[in-house]
């Protein structure tokens, strides 16, 4: 038996700094220890605030999910409020938030997790030369279209949020511009060019005719487009038992509308369906830098240890449902809401079923939006008044790209007396919780194979990217 | 010329920000001007051992560095250790890589107001002692000192923003390509001028309220944001009304004020966002070079000459009363 440990990072192509440590027997990892090696401490940072600074603040723990920091931040003050936005601006966010959700999507694909089959340690293979035409980092020509297109898809932010990241459109009342019928038809223009970027690119084929899709015999079969060279890399490299999960998903339910939410909320754990209950999210910090103990969000606090100690490795804390770690993001989301290919992918829950979620999330996004965009009634009002209380709690939840995110706010005499967030993130690379069970990426990388001399694994690589984590919302 | 970013406690949203850039993108942009990614953590291949590779060549000397870009700001903490962020795989604070590179650096280029002068990683009880590359908030002297030039002779080039806009880094990125930017191109927080001799308020689409101090009282209406909900447009330097953002964007086009997030220390106004401090009914900050009595004398004046279009558009959530039309000459 040969063992040995590696410390991998920085761990780039991933949004923020991750360090992993990994021990490795006979060429095997054996056990993986994630740590955020960033504090900045967003959530003091908020205290003694006037409440409504967290629509401003709150976005700026992330550049890549800043919507939904924004979006989160806003359901948590109308909660407080006891108010419900304009139906108008509700349906507003919603499109300013699948924008996001969607342009992510496809960074992630394109930039950030397919660059890895170009790299030269997979020169020989039948599809490498491809992969490097088309994914070699920073030069390939599907990064050069998904680049475009996806600054063009964000014209639609620009449009209704003013910039992106970091607007303040969205506020718990609903939205601050009221689109006319010109920018519907403007926005509807531009999600047509992101569909023909989509079904000539990326797809080879319609979003309808993907969506359709209920199998993962017949996403191997779709044979068009990217998506086809991913799965014949996929096919090769065995990604359907690469990093494989708990099989245990969670989603706090997708773009919420007058009439419910697009996607549902929800957990579903190895086949059976559970409904959300937040009363039972801790966050356990028996590894986390951090002093105090394990809490509810709505209860927890925020005070690093200055000393970090030794018992601990990370910066992030660990979110338990019911003591239980879940796994969050596109996978998770089109899981949880019943998806039949996302099911099937789930009984694989590896680096296949994960980006294959993201893509079926991608086609269904672009629906979506159409659908919700057509839905918008530019004469109606987009913004009603929530008044908040000078004492209350609220809880925000919302859909990032990558997952669950939740925002807790209590006030007291008008001011912000606590503010605890769960990002997707801090879900999927939490460190080990009391009992010293391993986080998802911790568990999902154990028996990944480390080649002779490989001081940062691909697979290691792969697994990390497949969950395409966001490093700053982690510990924020 | 080559560049190498780092990525420090920031949000990463300048360079997603900079991925939006647009005719030609940012790939086609700097390979246009013969600029080249040493490494950038969002978009370069290395990882790991490899990023180490490069980071302790630069260091040694063995690979020359043209540009360092720093986003994000310098974390201090705990206790001046740096190690609330220690750059994964060293062991080493970002504090201490950035002091270390920043010398090897023919120019240092700070992106964001996080790596300018803090920005928002320094907001409230500033829990990680955070602070810009060479400025903490509005004063000079950051990680690095207050006199500290790079291999170049200019101080660390500040392209404030949050986020910054991709033109603001990209146009930055060219004139050094260019060898086109010098001190006197720079403002007196170290902003290239080329953005930051302007105005929010330039160009902004509710200049006709502004002139008549026609207000909106409260978000989502379309009048001018000055008076009552925090806009600091008419102070804040930034050419965000004339470029646009993301097509046709910009904040006060959304119907959301100006927060001046190209200043030092925006991120602690005083007030809140979204509110404009007052004093006896009066805003508190004036338009920038205007003289009080005269803003005074003017704002009176013209709130009285308040056409009833615009008095009632300011209040609307769009436009409800259209300009007048000139009657047929016969």
């Amino acid at each position: 038996m040969t063992e040995t440990s590696l410390l991998v990072g920085p761990f780039n192509r991933v949004e923020g700094d991750l360090e992993i440590r990994l021990d490795v027997t006979d060429g095997k990892v054996s056990a993986a220890y994630t740590n955020s090696p960033l504090f900045r401490g967003f959530e003091r940072i908020l205290l003694g605030k006037p409440p409504t600074e967290a629509l401003t603040i709150t976005p700026r723990i992330c550049g890549i999910c800043s919507i939904s920091q924004s979006a989160a931040a806003a359901r948590a003050l109308a909660d407080a409020a006891g108010a419900t936005p304009a139906p108008e601006g509700e349906k507003t966010a919603a499109l300013l938030h699948a924008v996001e959700n969607l342009a992510d999507h496809v960074t992630h694909f394109n930039m950030f997790f397919m660059p890895d089959f170009a790299r030269p340690d997979y020169a020989g293979k039948p599809w490498h030369d491809r992969a490097v035409d088309r994914f070699t980092a920073a030069q390939g020509s599907a990064l050069r279209v998904a680049m475009d297109a996806r600054a063009r898809l964000l014209h639609i932010v620009g449009l209704l949020g003013g910039k992106w990241p970091h607007t303040l459109a969205i506020q718990p009342g609903g939205v601050t511009r009221a689109p006319t019928m010109r920018d519907k038809v403007r926005i509807s223009a531009d999600l047509t060019a992101f569909r023909r970027y989509l079904e000539q690119q990326l797809f080879g084929g319609s979003v309808e005719e993907f969506e359709a899709l209920t199998t993962v015999d017949a996403l191997a079969d779709w044979g068009r487009g990217d998506v086809a060279l991913f799965m014949e890399i996929a096919r090769d490299l065995d990604l359907a038992h690469s990093g494989q999960g708990a099989g245990r998903y969670l989603s706090f339910g997708a773009y919420p509308l007058p009439n419910g939410p697009i996607w549902q909320a929800g957990t579903w754990t190895n086949g059976i369906e559970g409904p959300l209950d937040t009363s039972g999210i801790a966050e356990d910090i028996s590894h986390a830098w951090m002093l105090g103990d394990a809490a509810h969000p709505s209860q927890g606090m925020t005070v690093p240890d200055v000393d970090m100690s030794a018992d601990a490795y990370s910066w992030c804390k660990a979110p338990r449902l019911n003591g239980l770690g879940y796994e969050t993001g596109a996978l998770a989301r089109q899981v949880v809401d019943g998806h039949p290919l996302a099911r099937d992918l789930a009984k694989q829950g590896g680096v296949l079923a994960r980006v294959g979620g993201r893509l079926l999330e991608i086609a269904r996004t672009q629906i979506a939006m159409e659908s919700i965009l057509a839905d918008i009634d530019p004469k109606a009002p987009f913004m009603d008044r929530a008044k908040l209380p000078a004492n209350g709690e609220g809880m925000g939840l919302v859909e990032a790209a990558r997952g669950s995110l939740g925002h807790w706010i209590r006030i007291e005499n008008g001011a912000i007396a606590s503010y605890q967030i769960i990002a997707p993130t801090t879900w999927n690379f939490s460190p080990r919780d009391a009992g010293g069970t391993p986080g998802p990426v911790e568990a999902a990388l154990v028996g990944a194979p480390v080649r002779e001399g490989e001081e940062t694994p691909l697979s290691v690589q792969h697994i990390v990217r497949s969950f395409d984590p966001c490093m700053v919302c982690t510990v924020h | 010329m080559n560049i190498l970013w780092l990525q420090s406690a920031g949000c990463g949203g300048c360079t997603m920000s900079l991925l939006c850039a647009e005719n030609p993108n940012v790939i086609e942009l700097l390979e246009g001007a013969g600029l080249s990614f040493l490494w950038h953590p969002s978009l370069s291949i290395e990882s790991g051992a490899q990023v180490r590779k490069i980071l302790n060549d630069v260091e040694s000397g063995e690979q020359p560095l043209d540009i360092l870009c720093i986003e994000g700001s310098i974390v201090r903490g705990p206790n001046g250790t740096g190690k609330y962020h220690v750059l994964a795989g060293t062991g080493r604070s970002m504090l201490d890589w950035v002091q270390s590179l920043s010398k090897k650096a023919r120019h240092v280029v700070a992106v964001g107001t996080c790596a300018t002068y803090g920005g928002v990683t320094s907001a409230g009880e500033n829990p990680s002692d955070a602070v810009g590359v060479q400025y903490e908030g509005a004063h000079r002297g950051g990680a690095l000192p207050a006199d500290f030039t790079s291999v170049s002779g200019l101080p660390v080039i500040n392209v404030a923003g949050c986020p910054t806009h991709p033109d603001w880094v990209t146009e930055t990125l060219l004139l050094l390509a260019e060898d086109a930017l010098g001190e006197d191109q720079l403002d007196g927080y170290g902003r290239p001028k080329f953005y930051a001799d302007n105005l929010v308020h330039h160009a902004c689409p509710k200049n006709e309220f502004y002139e008549y101090k026609a207000s909106a009282t409260k978000l989502s209406e379309i009048g001018c944001m000055m008076e009552h909900l925090g806009c600091v447009g008419t102070q804040a330097v930034g050419d965000c009304n004339i470029r646009g953002w993301n097509g046709e964007g910009s904040c006060t086009r959304a119907g959301y004020p100006c927060i001046n997030c190209t200043a030092p220390e925006f991120e602690e106004p005083g007030h809140a966002f979204t509110e404009t401090p007052k004093f006896a009914g009066i805003p508190v900050g004036l338009p920038s070079d205007m003289p009080k009595a005269w803003f005074m004398a003017l704002a009176s004046l013209s709130k009285a000459a308040t056409p009833r279009r615009i008095e009632v558009n300011a209040t609307s959530d769009r436009i409800t009363v259209p300009p007048s039309l000139k009657a047929p000459k016969s």
